[in-house]
């Protein structure tokens, strides 16, 4: 081993001289951090503007749709449908009495759908057999399939409306569907967005923001200069991750705070195993940071392989947003190598579900795996290249 | 007026020289694109294809075989499970063996055939109630198909009202289709962004860009020469992505290309303007990546990509306004799925030229401003 080489002239060091040199060295690191403007724009602004966004920007709850409801010939029916259109939260409805101007608005996206009735509706209405055509704006799909069901949905309270004013209905022996959505029963977005924008943020500080200061101390050679000091490689990297994990963990307590206070998330689970399972994603993500800013040396190759490996994976293949097991088998798999699944799969569990162990288990258990992995992977390169 | 010209075709191909001499930044600027437009292709889609699903059938009739038949045949839900009792729900959903669990109660058959109505109770996993809400529309198209074949077969009337749907442009509502043409957009502003932030960053951090403002280059030709190369390699990637969605995926192109490029170069203008003004206000590269990135990520998730636009609160459309890429993606959407022309596109083109006016004029009042 190099660093032996070079460690052994030096006179044994005391458990407290090794103490005190780290702690003079985080307290370098520190100062370096807290001087750097970009580093506060990553560390602070970036989580604040993240949560801001997340919580009052993103959204995939579907309300207020623009629909136009064209009533070829209108009837006391037809209207009494087209009310049950406006009177939904789901629907903002626009009254009309021809298709091609509904089509018209459709083309221009004044609308994201067309309900037609046809000029005869009423009457086939009561002889038992009435088209009715909805119509979407299929570029977005999964909106697209939401508004669909909706249509859908109104169009089978209005009848059952009209069953209960005694109009013949629909066959009486229907299955009708009773669904319950567990863990999250008002069906808010934020539900698992939030979980997932913790995930982000974490992913930012820890791989994103060490792998640039990193790298830059490799590009200037500043870390060579560290070498030939009496500290060893360890301490070294020690010293580089401690700042970086309590700016994590803080990033971590502001979003929990905001989570609680301004969205309303509940959190079930114990926050004992959400430090846990958290400080060791930000290890994962801290080792990962190094790793790379070791093997590139270079601030922008090293910038673009983070944003890859780490940052797009955590939005796009985690489970975050898009369901995994309907992904194909290589993805799948590929998703496995990621530790971003864990964390994604570990925080939904412990906000929604509570302390699930047959799920915390495993992927914590992967995590630390990780950690451990990766951890002694970027001190072996650290060393391999500073020699 | 030649001299300038001659001047700035110098510079570009210097540029381009700087950006692509190193084999690990080529490597970097073109394999990424395609392999994430593959990956993510596959990834990103909020369409179920693999629902795995547990049964607590306390009927077990033959009409609650036929309703879990049709549920298995749809080829989107996979039984996993057979339950015997209410505990064992609260097990498989909370440890995410199924996502589903359809209980079907002991009177199910009796009261269908006695042309009651029969309750099938549905719980879904809702730790992403995005995906739970899927799954549970598909339950409900089966449910009604169920439904019309069961009075088909037991001689009842149909329901009066018979609704007929249609999407428009995306026929079987494909995300797939959605989200690639909008990983167009995507993935070229991340990536020229990037590189044009670094391009002025790198030279002041060098010293080399004091040593080109004492040449006799203007401001305003040291910033063509800074953008166009940028433009190009953003058209570039633009294509291998495109190549990638029509070739790979398959999704038909409706447009003109001529249109869709006439787009896109646009937008890179107004991408690469954004990019070269950042880069001209910071002094190192560190600087420029970050701020790139603070730039990049609410442009990126106010795009209209993974959330719809009309979700969002007016005051955050209103922001959107200045956001070249929510004009990319729907100019991709609408020249690749819907082929429209230009005249369509103008709500689209207008502010990106004026994006890319107001940031390209800037980015070169600032380059003037370094020399002082």
């Amino acid at each position: 081993m190099s660093a032996d080489r070079h460690a052994a002239p030096l006179p044994p060091a005391s458990a407290s001289a090794r103490l005190r040199r780290l702690k003079a060295l985080v307290r370098k690191e520190t100062y370096q951090l807290f001087r750097d403007p970009s580093a506060i724009a990553i560390g602070v602004v970036m989580p604040v503007l993240l949560i801001l966004l997340f919580g009052f920007a993103l959204s995939l709850d579907v309300t207020n749709v623009p629909v136009a409801v064209v009533m070829e010939e209108p009837s006391p029916t037809a209207s009494e449908l087209a009310a049950g259109f406006a009177l939904s939260p789901y629907f903002e409805t626009y009254q009309l009495t021809s298709m091609p101007r509904a089509q018209q608005l459709l083309l221009q996206q004044k609308v994201d759908g067309i309900v037609r009735l046809r000029s005869d509706f009423a009457r086939q209405l009561n002889s038992g057999d009435a088209p009715a055509q909805v119509l979407v704006y299929g570029t977005d799909a999964n909106r697209a399939r939401i508004i669909e069901a909706y249509a859908q949905g109104a169009m089978a309270q209005f009848l059952a409306r009209r069953a209960a004013e005694g109009y013949p209905a629909a066959n009486g022996g229907a299955v009708s569907v009773q669904s319950r959505l567990w863990f999250n029963e008002a069906d808010d977005s934020h539900y698992f967005l939030v979980p997932g924008l913790i995930v982000l943020i974490m992913t930012l500080i820890g791989s994103f923001l060490t792998t640039l200061v990193m790298a830059r101390e490799w590009e200037r050679g500043t870390l060579e200069a560290l070498f030939v000091t009496p500290v060893r490689v360890g301490e070294i990297i020690l010293a580089k991750m401690v700042p970086y994990f309590v700016l994590g963990m803080l990033g971590l307590a502001l979003c929990m705070f905001a989570a609680k206070f301004l969205f309303g998330v509940p959190f079930r689970g114990s926050v004992l195993l959400l430090t846990a399972v958290s400080t060791l994603y930000l290890l994962v993500a801290l080792a990962i940071g190094l790793l790379i800013s070791a093997i590139t040396r270079s601030q922008f190759v090293a910038s673009m392989t983070t944003l890859i490996i780490t940052f797009l994976p955590a939005l796009f293949l985690s489970g975050f947003l898009f369901d995994l097991r309907s992904m194909p088998a290589a993805v799948r798999i590929l998703s496995y190598a990621l530790p971003a699944r864990y964390y994604v799969n570990l925080l939904q569990t412990l906000f929604l579900a509570g302390d699930v162990w047959a799920v915390v288990l495993p992927d914590a258990a992967a995590l630390a795996a990780m950690a451990i992995a990766l951890l002694a992977l970027a001190r072996a390169v650290t060393t391999k290249r500073l020699a | 007026m030649l001299e300038a010209l001659l001047r700035i075709v110098a510079l570009i191909r210097k540029e381009l020289l700087a950006i692509l001499k190193d084999p690990r930044s080529r490597v970097s600027l073109f394999l990424p694109p395609v392999l994430q437009c593959l990956i993510f292709g596959y990834a990103a889609t909020y369409d179920l294809s693999n629902v795995p699903y547990a049964v607590l059938d306390q009927d077990r009739s033959a009409a609650s075989h036929q309703l879990l038949a049709a549920l298995d045949g749809s080829g989107v839900f996979r039984r996993i499970a057979q339950l015997y009792n209410q505990a064992d729900i609260k097990t498989v959903i909370d440890d995410e063996t199924a996502l589903l669990v359809v209980q079907i109660g002991q009177d199910f058959e009796r009261r269908l055939s006695a042309g009651l109505p029969a309750d099938v109770e549905v719980i879904a996993d809702g730790r992403n109630s995005n995906t739970a809400g899927t799954a549970l529309g598909y339950v409900d198209a089966i449910v009604d198909t169920f439904n019309a074949n069961w009075a088909a077969d037991h001689g009842e009337a149909a329901p009066p009202l018979r609704v007929t749907t249609r999407a428009w442009y995306n026929a079987n509502l494909e995300t797939r289709w959605y989200m690639i043409p909008a990983l167009i957009g995507t993935l070229t502003f991340l990536q020229t962004l990037l590189l044009t932030a670094m391009s002025v960053a790198r030279e002041r951090e060098q010293g080399t860009f004091d040593q080109l403002l004492v040449t006799p280059f203007r401001p305003f030709e040291i910033m063509v020469g800074k953008a166009l190369p940028s433009v190009l390699i953003g058209l570039i990637q633009a294509t291998l992505i495109l190549l990638v969605a029509q070739l790979w995926f398959r999704i038909p192109f409706a447009g003109s290309y001529l249109t869709l490029y006439a787009g896109l170069l646009l937008f890179l203008l107004a991408a690469v303007g954004m990019g070269l003004m950042l880069s001209a206000v910071v002094a190192t590269m560190q600087q420029a990546m970050l701020y790139a990135f603070v730039v990049m990520m609410p442009f990126a998730l106010l795009s209209g990509l993974t959330t719809p636009l009309s979700n969002m609160p007016q005051i955050f459309q209103d922001f959107t306004f200045v956001n070249p890429l929510r004009y990319a993606i729907d100019i991709a959407h609408r020249v690749y799925l819907e082929g429209a022309g230009l005249d369509q596109l103008m709500p689209d083109l207008w502010p990106m030229a004026i994006i890319a006016t107001v940031t390209l004029s800037a980015a070169a009042w600032l380059f003037r401003g370094g020399l002082e």
